[in-house]
């Protein structure tokens, strides 16, 4: 059963990267790498674990998704489509005049985003007062909060994980896209995050440490945090990731941070997705 | 005119107290200076409402904008200096850009925190606050002005930037006064020349305007409690009806009161601004009448200014 599970949201994953290269080769511009290598996570957290419902996006019981990196917003787009939040053919328009989808998540233009996002460092927050009210209102639902390892440089996030603790939000997971690249290089080279787990486990959070692209690891970890979202404790999954996972000549290539394919490569990288995870 | 003084950091912390008996979802946001900010009684009483995230801003601004999209109106309460340019990022990206209804409630404004000096005079904040879209920037003149302005603001679904004094000022205005966001509130009407004030400078320039009175000139004085939106035909009413005004605020004269009164002005290509106010300097630790004057925010100056624009 669990591996049936696995095996249709392996072939979900693959729709979802097809979705993000189509997007962002439409709009000419974009950031594919970080939105990769969050496509298997965020395949299960769509199509497995958030109690959602795309037909009423506002339902106060919902569990709410917070992509902290906002840059990333192609998975998330790809995500709330494939899901039916809007209909398909609006990826085509992403970052074009009027549309829904923002060159970062606008969460008044497009359905099923729960806050807007763009500036690193802030997510986290935000789902701290989330989780908060849905504690005080005792409603069941939970936040989870997508951060990129370059972006816990940002002091606020460390502000937010004290919180996080202080208010016992065992409702509240990070998941940290552990890909160790950020926009100007390696995040060793450029600031080393040391080991984030140990940081966030020093701030009182749970961590559990998969491999980001593992399906079985992805569901159950989600399936032990789940088991645990009563114990008083944020949780964060340390997620090791590779930027521009699926596409061969983006894998763990920093120059894909935030550049769009041209025809002959978006051929290539829709060729690679296609066959799945190797 | 009473002699009565008063803090208006208080009204905000009586007002709130009153608005979360009666509302379940107003929440007050704390950053390790409430007992400055005056939410004692309100943690007290709602502790079930009430948050405190340390000495950590920018976190604050985030937590309230999470509060904020499951339907609770939360009040974060700080001091100007911080609340505007400390948490500014976090206010634009995620208070006003998806208007959710944050209030930064905020003492120490201008130069009321006199003996704190310069690093906790929030000089710049007004006008910080008013170049964000969807933003509401106010500040109420007197501590009865200020708690009606507190319950409007709590009424108005959206981003709200109130400041209030640190020290305390003359209650100028009786409780049953109304106000309006948005809407100048005229003090006295007169023809010859008009000021505009707001805040902690309002009686200063009751007390400029009595002075002129007697002298024979007629004020029109209008209390500009609300900076964003402007009360732009208020403005345009002045300049129709006396062509001369005086600003009067306490705030950096770049980007405040005066500037937004100047903008409306220059629109018309006709009539004279003088602004008075701080003179984009940095204050230092000093009696806060002192500061005021070696900004020539004082009735002295302003009637002399009046005097001055009324002969040219």
């Amino acid at each position: 059963m669990t591996s049936e599970i696995a095996d249709s949201l392996r072939k979900k994953a693959v729709e979802l990267r097809k979705t993000i290269l189509t997007m962002i080769h439409a709009a000419k511009s974009g950031h594919p790498g970080g939105a990769l290598s969050m496509a298997d996570i965020m395949t299960a957290l769509y199509f497995h674990e958030m109690n959602i419902d795309p037909n009423n996006p506002k339902w106060e019981s919902r569990d709410r998704f917070i992509l902290s990196k906002g840059h990333a917003c192609p998975v998330l787009y790809g995500a709330l489509a494939l899901k039916g939040y809007f209909d398909f053919e609006i990826i085509h328009t992403l970052r074009s005049e009027g549309s829904i989808l923002q060159g970062h998540p606008d969460m008044k233009k497009c359905p099923g985003i729960d806050i807007s996002t763009g500036s690193l460092g802030q997510g986290l927050s935000c789902g701290v007062g989330m989780a908060i009210a849905g504690k005080r209102d005792n409603l069941p639902y939970r936040v989870f909060i997508m951060v990129g390892d370059g972006e816990a440089q940002e002091g606020q996030i460390w502000e937010a994980a004290q919180t996080a603790s202080k208010y016992n939000l065992d409702n509240l997971v990070v998941i940290i896209d552990d890909n160790g690249l950020q926009c100007d290089g390696s995040c060793d080279d450029i600031m080393p995050t040391r080991d984030l787990g140990k940081k966030f486990e020093a701030f009182g959070f749970e961590v559990f440490s998969i491999d980001g692209h593992d399906m079985d690891q992805i569901l159950a970890a989600f399936d032990l945090i789940r088991s645990r979202s009563a114990n008083g404790r944020p949780k964060c999954i340390m997620a090791k990731t590779l930027k521009g996972r699926g596409v061969s000549f983006m894998e763990d290539v920093a120059e894909w941070h935030g550049m769009a394919p041209n025809d002959e490569q978006f051929a290539t990288a829709m060729a690679d997705v296609e066959k799945g995870l190797n | 005119m009473t002699t009565l003084r008063k803090t208006t950091r208080d009204a905000f912390g009586d007002e709130i107290v009153a608005l979360g008996e009666k509302n379940k979802d107003i929440y007050v946001v704390d950053i390790d200076i409430g007992k400055s900010c005056k939410t004692g009684n309100f943690k007290k009483k709602f502790p079930g409402q009430y948050v405190n995230v340390g000495i950590a801003e920018q976190n604050a601004a985030g937590v309230a904008a999470g509060l904020a999209t499951t339907g609770k109106i939360p009040f974060v309460a700080t001091y100007a200096v911080f609340g505007s340019l400390r948490m500014g990022e976090q206010i634009r990206q995620e208070v006003c850009y998806p208007k959710l209804n944050v209030k930064i409630a905020c003492s120490h404004g201008g130069l009321t925190p006199a003996n704190d000096g310069a690093s906790h005079q929030g000089i710049e904040d007004m006008g910080v606050m008013r170049t964000i879209p969807n933003m509401t920037v106010i500040m109420g003149a007197d501590y009865n002005a200020t708690r009606k302005l507190v319950a409007a603001a709590a009424a108005l679904n959206g981003p709200v930037y109130l400041r209030f004094t640190r020290d305390a000022i003359p209650v100028i205005y009786d409780e049953n006064v109304e106000f309006t966001i948005g809407k100048a509130h005229m003090i006295q009407d007169g023809s010859d020349i008009s000021i505009i004030a707001n805040g902690d400078t309002v009686c200063i320039a009751l007390e400029a305007a009595k002075e002129l009175s007697a002298q024979g000139i007629g004020v029109r004085l209008l209390d500009m409690h609300t900076i964003k939106p402007l009360d732009n035909d208020a403005v345009r009413d002045c300049i129709d009806r006396t062509g001369k005004i005086i600003t009067v605020e306490d705030h950096n004269i770049l980007n405040g009161l005066g500037s937004a009164v100047c903008e409306v002005v220059a629109e018309m290509g006709r009539g004279r601004v003088h602004r008075i106010g701080v003179r984009d300097q940095f204050g230092e630790s000093a009696p806060y009448e002192r500061l005021l004057a070696q900004n020539g925010i004082t009735a002295e100056n302003i009637v002399q200014q009046a005097k001055r624009l009324l002969a040219s």
